[in-house]
């Protein structure tokens, strides 16, 4: 039956091509042990060995650079950096998404460009401009100074530079799906006597609620693990304003490669668990759409 | 019969096109309405002012002599169908006709009881834990015809209702769409650029061509009394001639006239079917087309090519036939007017065979 499917994050299992459309055996192999050898060069073999040289020292050794006073302090500043940035990029992700969506109005190309602004500059950039802004020589570093207000080298730094750096990806998930929905349903709610807040609340957030998600998994993600950005601003302050990706660093130049392998395998794990929460994402939303689409004995 | 409905002057830009030009109409309480037009010609427009989605750039609409213009959707007491339904596609049947009224936070039984009588109207019973992707396009359509009829509005509008529906389900749909207006009562206009449609079902049937309302009447008066050129054009058939000066019967007053001939205005015959032979022309068959119910014949007159239909029990014409043609009437078009013509010479035989 044509449902009208709009998103199209879902894994879709792709049709084996038979028949006159089939390569030739040798074509098929090559391209296939192509993929297998990059795959596993590039992407096991790194895995693997993070968890090798994690565990070489033995599990005492990994569990104590896990349970180091730093260490737990840069997993603190990691969660607490993301607890902060996913929600406020997600409001600012539905806002932006809705606004380019939704509305008319003189801008807009520049808004849509924007948003894909933090994609095309450098990390490491993206943490200058947070010094040259905010830093002690920048515009605003002696009304700052001033007023004993610490952005820079401190928490508030790291969050900004966070943001700035995983600011696309809920806009950029939920944009092409709105598109693809139209108003139309809303204009129907709208003739029903439905309002802004019911609108959205029954009408809109259900039908990009796996999208949202998505985008968010994909926000934490980058949030976690950003390195390039946050190190310009962080200054590195060991306990204070270092996140796990800079503890990771600072621990691996000290040559204790057990413990920063240790602690890098935290992030590897979250990695995995970002994977299987989107996985179930994914499969929820097919699940979601094959039981709307069968069914026909209800 | 009370006005419902009143608009005066309505026009509506989208930067340079004009898509509604000084509209004006009136609507008389519980009748079925069709806006006809072809396509982009401004009645979907309309249909959106009327309902709030679109704010005219001028003019006035009143419902019930009170003037709505600064109304929102939400307040204008309708119900619109759009022309692909807008179903909530996370919602199941029951979720959709029931969102009206859980909206009016009216009590979980008495919207039960409506939904459940609504969905058995539309012949919908059973159906409502389906979600929309499960329904065939006329289940959809249906739905969404319920789901407009829950909050009980005054005004029910639907935009090209039919036109995402198969033939063979669209005729049904029709007639059980008619059948229930009339039996709800309640005011209806709809959209259709399809004549048979509106002629169909329409109780009154206005004409809109490039932004201008054409003619408002039953569907009997405009096909018998078209007004301008255009609606002879679109209801019905015709055939369009530049000049009638070789044409017996009607040249005396009217030699550089343009004119539009019906089909059903023309009656072609061997010379022992026609009565009137003397108000007839001679003509050749050039073309015989064979439409399930009738014959179409193309015919050659002097200079002109004319199309006529002949019933099928009479002797079959073949291409080459030398035939009389006897043109009863016409429409004579005089800049935007229209005026009709009948054949002269067809009274005066009469006479003589009196």
């Amino acid at each position: 039956m044509a449902g009208s499917v709009t998103a199209n994050y879902v894994s879709a299992t792709a049709a084996a091509r038979t028949g006159p459309l089939a390569e030739p055996a040798w074509v098929r192999r090559t391209l296939i042990a192509v993929a297998v050898i990059f795959l596993a060069l590039l992407l096991i073999l790194p895995l693997v060995t993070v968890f090798y040289y994690a565990f070489k020292e033995g599990v005492r050794v990994y569990f104590a650079a896990l349970s180091e006073p730093d260490a737990l302090s840069a997993v603190r500043l990691t969660l607490l950096t993301a607890a902060i940035v996913v929600p406020a990029n997600t409001l600012f992700g539905i806002a932006a998404a809705w606004a380019i969506t939704k509305f008319r109005f003189p801008g807009k190309n520049v808004l849509t460009t924007l948003i894909d602004l933090p994609f095309a500059i450098s990390p490491v950039i993206a943490g200058l401009i947070f010094i040259l802004v905010f830093g002690a020589r920048g515009w605003f570093g002696p009304w700052l100074t001033e007023h004993d207000i610490k952005i820079v080298f401190a928490v508030p730094g790291i969050v900004l530079a966070t943001a700035f750096v995983t600011f696309p990806f809920v806009a950029r998930e939920l944009i092409p799906l709105m598109q693809a929905q139209g108003t139309q349903e809303e204009e129907a709610a709208t003739t029903l006597g439905a309002r802004g807040w019911t609108i959205f609340w029954r009408i809109v957030l259900p039908n990009i609620k796996w999208g949202l998600l998505y985008g968010i998994i994909l926000c934490n993600a980058r949030a976690m693990g950003e390195f390039g950005a946050v190190s310009v601003v962080s200054g590195h302050i060991r306990g204070v304003t270092n996140t796990i990706p800079l503890h990771v660093q600072i621990v691996y130049n000290e040559y204790k490669f057990a413990a920063a392998f240790a602690v890098a395998s935290l992030l590897m794990l979250l990695a995995f668990a970002t994977l299987a929460v989107k996985s179930f994402v994914e499969w929820k939303y097919a699940r979601g759409l094959a039981m709307k689409e069968s069914g026909e004995s209800i | 019969m009370t006005t419902h409905i009143s608009v005066k002057g309505l026009s509506k830009s989208y930067g340079r096109f004009e898509a509604v030009r000084n509209v004006s109409f009136d609507i008389g309480k519980g009748r079925l309405i069709g806006l006809l037009g072809p396509s982009g010609g401004g009645k979907t427009t309309i249909l959106r002012m009327l309902a709030g989605l679109e704010t005219p750039d001028a003019g006035d609409i009143y419902f019930h002599n009170k003037r709505v213009n600064d109304l929102p959707p939400q307040k204008r007491g309708i119900g619109f169908v759009f022309q692909n339904y807008a179903l909530f596609r996370h919602m199941t049947v029951f979720d959709n006709v029931a969102f009206g009224l859980k909206v009016q936070k009216k009590k979980k039984a008495e919207i039960r009881e409506r939904v459940l009588h609504l969905l058995k109207l539309t012949g919908l019973a059973g159906l409502e834990s389906r979600y929309p992707q499960q329904l065939s396009g006329g289940q959809r359509q249906r739905v969404a015809f319920a789901r407009a009829l829950a909050p009980e509005p005054e005004l029910l509008l639907l935009d090209e209702p039919f036109a995402a529906i198969d033939a063979k389900v669209r005729k049904e749909l029709r007639t059980w769409l008619k059948e229930m207006i009339n039996r709800l009562g309640i005011t209806t206009i709809f959209v259709t650029h399809d004549q048979e449609e509106a002629v169909e079902v329409a109780d009154e049937i206005m004409i809109i061509h490039q932004g201008r309302l054409e003619q408002k009447g039953t569907p009997y008066e405009i096909y018998k009394n078209p007004q301008t050129p255009f609606v002879v054009g679109f209801i019905g058939e015709s055939n369009t001639l530049d000049d009638i000066a070789h044409l017996k019967g009607f040249h005396d007053d009217h030699a550089d006239t343009k004119a539009m001939i019906r089909p059903e205005f023309i009656e072609i015959g061997f010379e022992d079917e026609i009565v009137h032979r003397s108000a007839a022309e001679r003509g050749v068959v050039r073309n015989v087309y064979f439409r399930g119910a009738n014959w179409q014949i193309e015919v050659e007159v002097g200079p002109y090519r004319l199309s006529a239909y002949r019933p099928l029990e009479r002797r079959t014409l073949n291409p080459g036939d030398e035939v009389l043609v006897l043109i009863h009437r016409m429409y004579l078009v005089n800049g935007e007017q229209i005026s009709v013509a009948e054949n002269v010479l067809k009274r005066e035989a009469l006479a003589i065979h009196i």
